[in-house]
């Protein structure tokens, strides 16, 4: 059942230099490198596709300079894209009004930055409340709705500490409750745990699922990191140069990679922290013991110190429940130590 | 990238070339260009007379460009005869004026005169000013607010120096204009800012200007404000303001283009509108950077409004500028130490202001006086003793017979001075005239003005471009034709034997500090102390000792434009890095190798950014040592002012302007090129 779309970008080009506009429409719409260059125009974003659907988390992957954060400042409009359209719930997100901008980033959006972007003469809770704050809301209501998204991030007892006084992770914290504050529909993360240790960061990606699993928002998650975006996405977007090389899940990216550079990405991700068990397990489900049931969307590496200790194979669930196969052990050991060549 | 590296490491295998007997182009090109006008400025005299051409060492008269009667002319006529029909321009100054006006005389009557209904003899007192004790405690209050107890303490003394020494009246005057100025300065300064913030179109004009502003000699803006403005407080107001803003205007701009993006972003996907983000996010965020623009402002306003009393600001400055001109020693050290005091005081209130963090909430629940108990305590202080000034004279004017005078210590103390060093004094003044500062003077007023400004033009495109060549030619021309030569040169002769024997003292200083963590923390307060004094208090004590002329007026200079020297030194010798200093240590090097192989030569770039620092105080110092007779363009400038001459002040004032931009380009591309050539860009 797909789920509707949020945020349908088609076509969107962010180019840097002189005249672009007409630039662009001269070489109709898709310029080569070759003019680029000549031109002496830089393409941050080229005709760039995504549709972001509802509850789910996009992530846009990409080493440095592959346009992820310029794409996400389009999305947002922080950026306005040279070409191309974007829609927000249906409607025209390029043709709106500073107003209407204003006013849908009030209510629908929140964003977190890469290194925080806190106001440094602000406490935490000021800090929380502070796009409540820009909105006219009066301080008793706005410092309770900051008191509970504090409470929420697991700050509570710093509310009155100043964001110098706190780590990078807390400040971090701070930067999710305040991008969730306004309860946003729409919720943009960029590089949230970039500039975090690595112990840390591993820290922020289960709350950051914690969050998600209880708020259930619609996100757009950009990352350097191969590995955060496996863990965190329904679906990747992988970057290079501007241009979008392949949107899939991550099993699909591992399995087909669509481009050489995609798959240079992919080759060494053990399979078996992809794969789900409902595109391992065999689809006939004969009469027997079985040891129990294990859901269809969960991987391989999750779940395989289970089945590996059960004497008996488990049945694979749907998304209702429902038993669409079976897996066992020996199935589940090829995938882990890459016997299949699937 | 290598090709880029090769090219820059050429410059510097140039001197090895020269050592191996062919000299390198540039090494010719220097020594001959010396040479050259060395020959010309020591013969020009013979010249002129061989072949009876005057023009040669004298601007023809009928070529002048009479640039200032021009200017002279037009302020005549905007003041005179210009017309908006339904008012003047007249007009137009009264309005400004008495804008500033009314905010002035209510300051000053709070801390000095009283309030008064009616004029002269009818005049009726309403109210007192604000005791002397209730802004003593103000003050104090002020700086226990800012920082602690120990800053209390600090400007506690300052303050309570300005009431026992019997400068308290004067003081209350500087102080009422400074407290004018400052928020005008800030707030005109800050709305600048944001103006070019937001244009660029807009920063690309003010640039140009505000770069000249800062190079004008302070006393030229002093003309145009006396011609237009008249002479009294509010004209001097006016002048400071203009003085005092710059600064404030750059440091906004640059302050507010420091704010991270992400900030920026972070307000605009909240979304703010364009006044919530400036006011809610980029201000605030900017703050500490900008409370840095608020102290440069104050310094500059105590600073400008003391030699504003020229133009009639009255005041600390009026004292020492009449002890100066009577010679009275006592009165003048006086006053000048209670202008040190104050600028002691202020700069280091402002700057507590400045790094303030913000303190936790207070329960709310509190009473007010539970909450704030020094703010209430100050209130009750000011309320009680303003009011007891009505009865007991003590609480409205420090008594009379506490007051303490050092006039006659210092009067002694000089006299003692003179009277047994007077030859020891005498030999140094002697030597340091006949073999440093006569023949400089010499070569550099024996140059042909057409030769010179070959020279200089030759000399800025060699270093910096043809470009600022030919702007540094006609700049040099624009002097010359001016008919401002010889007293060009002698600004340019004093300027470089100062920056020279400043450079001679500050750098070996700056070394010793860099290298001597002891060191440093002695001479960075003695250098700090030297840059918050006000320009003018550097001339009390060198007049009282050397008297007038050109040796006084560069002790003041050195004094003066000593601080960029030392802190420019130290800055590049501490940034040098430390790796490098491991890499020499393990190679083997003895210290002193260090310091010469290692960090001098990787603090160049620092070095020169520090001579060009030194330059620039040099410039606007020997402006001001006019007052102690030198014949230089600064005296062209101070005559201008008391003829209240408008052409004559401006046209000297940019010549001055010019020689600084000249120098500043010419170091800056020098500190730029050898930075380069490090590879520290």
């Amino acid at each position: 059942m797909e789920r509707p779309v949020i945020l349908d970008c088609r076509g969107v080009w962010k180019l840097y230099g002189p005249h672009t506009r007409n630039f662009l429409e001269k070489h109709n719409g898709s310029p080569t490198d070759m003019a680029l260059a000549e031109a002496n125009i830089i393409s941050a974003v080229r005709d760039a596709s995504v549709k972001i659907r509802k509850g789910e988390i996009f992530v846009i992957m990409g080493l440095s300079g592959s346009g992820k954060s310029t794409l996400v400042r389009c999305l947002s409009r922080l950026v306005e894209p040279t070409a191309g359209e974007i829609r927000f719930e249906g409607s025209d997100l390029l043709a709106m009004s500073e107003n209407e901008l204003i006013h849908l980033r009030r209510k629908k959006m929140g964003m977190v930055f890469q290194h925080f972007a806190l106001l440094p003469h602000l406490t935490v809770l000021q800090n929380a409340a502070f796009p409540l704050d820009v909105q006219g809301v009066d301080r008793r209501t706005r410092e309770e709705k900051a008191r509970q998204m504090i409470d929420i991030v697991g700050l509570t007892g710093r509310e009155d500490y100043y964001p110098r006084q706190l780590s990078g992770g807390q400040q971090q914290r701070v930067g999710i409750a305040r991008s969730l504050v306004a309860d946003p529909d729409l919720w943009f993360l960029d590089e949230p745990f970039s500039a975090l240790d690595p112990l840390i960061r591993r820290e922020m990606q289960d709350e950051f699922l914690r969050l998600q699993s209880m708020l259930q928002k619609t996100i757009v998650f950009i990352t350097h990191d191969f590995d955060e975006a496996i863990r965190l996405a329904d679906r990747i977007a992988v970057m290079k140069g501007g241009r979008i090389e392949q949107t899939a899940t991550p099993e699909e990216l591992v399995l087909n990679p669509s481009t050489p550079y995609v798959e240079e990405f992919t080759r060494h991700v053990p399979r078996a922290k992809v794969m789900k068990l409902r595109s391992v397990m065999s689809p006939d489900v004969p009469d027997g013991v079985y040891a129990g049931e294990l859901s269809g969307n969960r991987t391989v590496a999750d779940t395989i110190h289970q089945i590996d200790a059960a004497t008996h194979p488990f049945k694979v669930t749907g998304e209702e429940g429902e038993v669409i196969g079976t897996i066992d052990a020996r199935t589940a050991i090829d995938v882990m130590i890459g016997r299949t060549g699937a | 990238m290598t090709d880029g590296v090769h090219n820059r490491a050429r410059p510097a295998r140039a001197p090895t070339a020269g050592l191996s007997g062919f000299p390198s182009f540039s090494a010719v090109f220097w020594i001959g260009l010396f040479l050259v006008t060395w020959a010309l400025s020591t013969w020009s005299f013979a010249l002129y007379k061989t072949f009876d051409a005057r023009w040669i060492i004298r601007y023809p008269k009928k070529l002048e460009i009479p640039l200032d009667t021009w200017i002279s002319n037009a302020t005549n006529w905007l003041v005179e005869d210009l017309n908006f029909g339904f008012f003047t321009f007249r007009d137009v100054t009264r309005f400004i004026s008495a804008i500033i006006e009314a905010p002035y005389d209510i300051m000053r009557s709070l801390l000095v005169d009283g309030f008064m209904i009616g004029q002269g003899q009818q005049a009726i007192d309403v109210a007192p000013p604000l005791s002397w004790i209730a802004i003593i405690s103000i003050a104090v209050s002020l700086a226990l607010y800012a920082k602690d107890r120990w800053l209390a303490i600090l400007v506690g003394v300052c303050f309570a120096y300005l009431a026992a020494f019997g400068q308290w009246d004067s003081a209350m005057v500087t102080l009422a204009s400074v407290l004018i100025a400052v928020p005008i300065g800030v707030a005109g300064g800050l709305a600048l800012g944001i103006v070019a913030y937001r244009l660029p179109a807009f920063e690309r004009m003010l640039r140009p200007v505000l770069d000249l502003m800062q190079t004008v000699p302070v006393f030229a803006y002093l003309v145009p404000i006396l011609v237009l403005f008249g002479f009294g407080p509010v004209a001097a107001l006016i002048a400071t303001v203009i003085y005092a803003m710059p600064p404030m205007v750059r440091i906004s701009t640059v302050a507010l283009h420091s704010v991270p993006e992400e900030v920026i972003e972070a307000g605009r996907m909240v979304g703010c509108r364009r006044g919530q983000l400036m006011w809610k996010v980029l201000i605030p965020t900017a703050m500490p950077s900008l409370m840095v623009g608020v102290n440069q402002v104050i310094m500059l306003t105590l600073n400008m409004v003391i030699i504003a009393s020229m133009i009639g600001a009255g005041g600390l400055g009026y004292d020492v500028l009449t002890a100066l001109r009577r010679l009275d020693i006592g009165g003048g050290i006086e006053a000048g130490l209670a202008i040190v005091v104050m600028a002691i005081a202020l700069d280091r209130l402002s700057q507590a202001f400045a790094v303030r963090r913000v303190r936790p909430h207070l329960d709310p629940q509190l009473p007010f006086h539970k909450r704030h108990p020094v703010f209430t305590l100050v209130v009750a202080i000011a309320v009680f003793t303003t009011l007891a000034g009505a009865y007991l004279p003590a609480f409205r004017e420090y008594p009379a017979r506490l007051t303490l005078t050092t006039g006659t210590f210092w009067n002694s103390t000089i006299e003692w001075i003179n009277v047994n060093f007077f030859d020891s004094i005498e030999a140094v003044k002697t030597v340091l005239l006949n073999v440093l500062l006569l023949p400089v003077k010499r070569f550099f007023t024996g140059i042909p003005w057409a030769w010179g400004i070959v020279v200089v033009g030759l000399a800025a495109a060699r270093i910096c471009g043809w470009k600022l060549g030919v702007m540094a030619a006609a700049m040099t021309f624009f002097i010359a034709a001016s008919g401002l030569w010889r007293e060009a040169m002698t600004t340019v002769y004093l300027c470089s034997v100062s920056v020279l024997i400043a450079s001679v003292i500050g750098i070996p200083l700056g070394i010793w500090a860099g290298q001597n963590p002891r060191a440093n923390s002695v001479i960075g307060a003695m250098i700090d102390t030297l840059q918050t004094l006000p320009s003018f208090v550097y001339l009390i004590p060198v007049v009282m000792l050397f008297r007038v002329g050109d040796f006084s007026a560069m002790i003041a200079v050195v004094l003066y434009a000593l601080a960029p020297a030392v802190r420019y030194a130290a800055h590049g010798i501490r940034s040098v890095d430390e790796e490098l200093i491991e890499a020499g240590k393990v190679s083997g090097c003895t210290s002193r190798q260090i310091l010469w192989r290692i960090k001098l030569p990787l603090a160049a770039p620092s070095l020169l950014l520090g001579l060009n620092q030194t330059i620039m105080l040099a410039i606007s110092m020997l402006v001001i040592t006019a007052l102690v007779g030198t014949r230089d363009l600064g005296q062209e400038v101070y005559i201008a002012l008391t003829k209240a001459n408008i052409g004559q002040g401006i046209v000297a004032g940019l010549s001055v302007a010019f020689i600084a931009i000249i120098a500043d380009r010419v170091v800056t591309a020098l500190a730029r090129s050898s930075q380069q050539k490090l590879g520290l860009t």
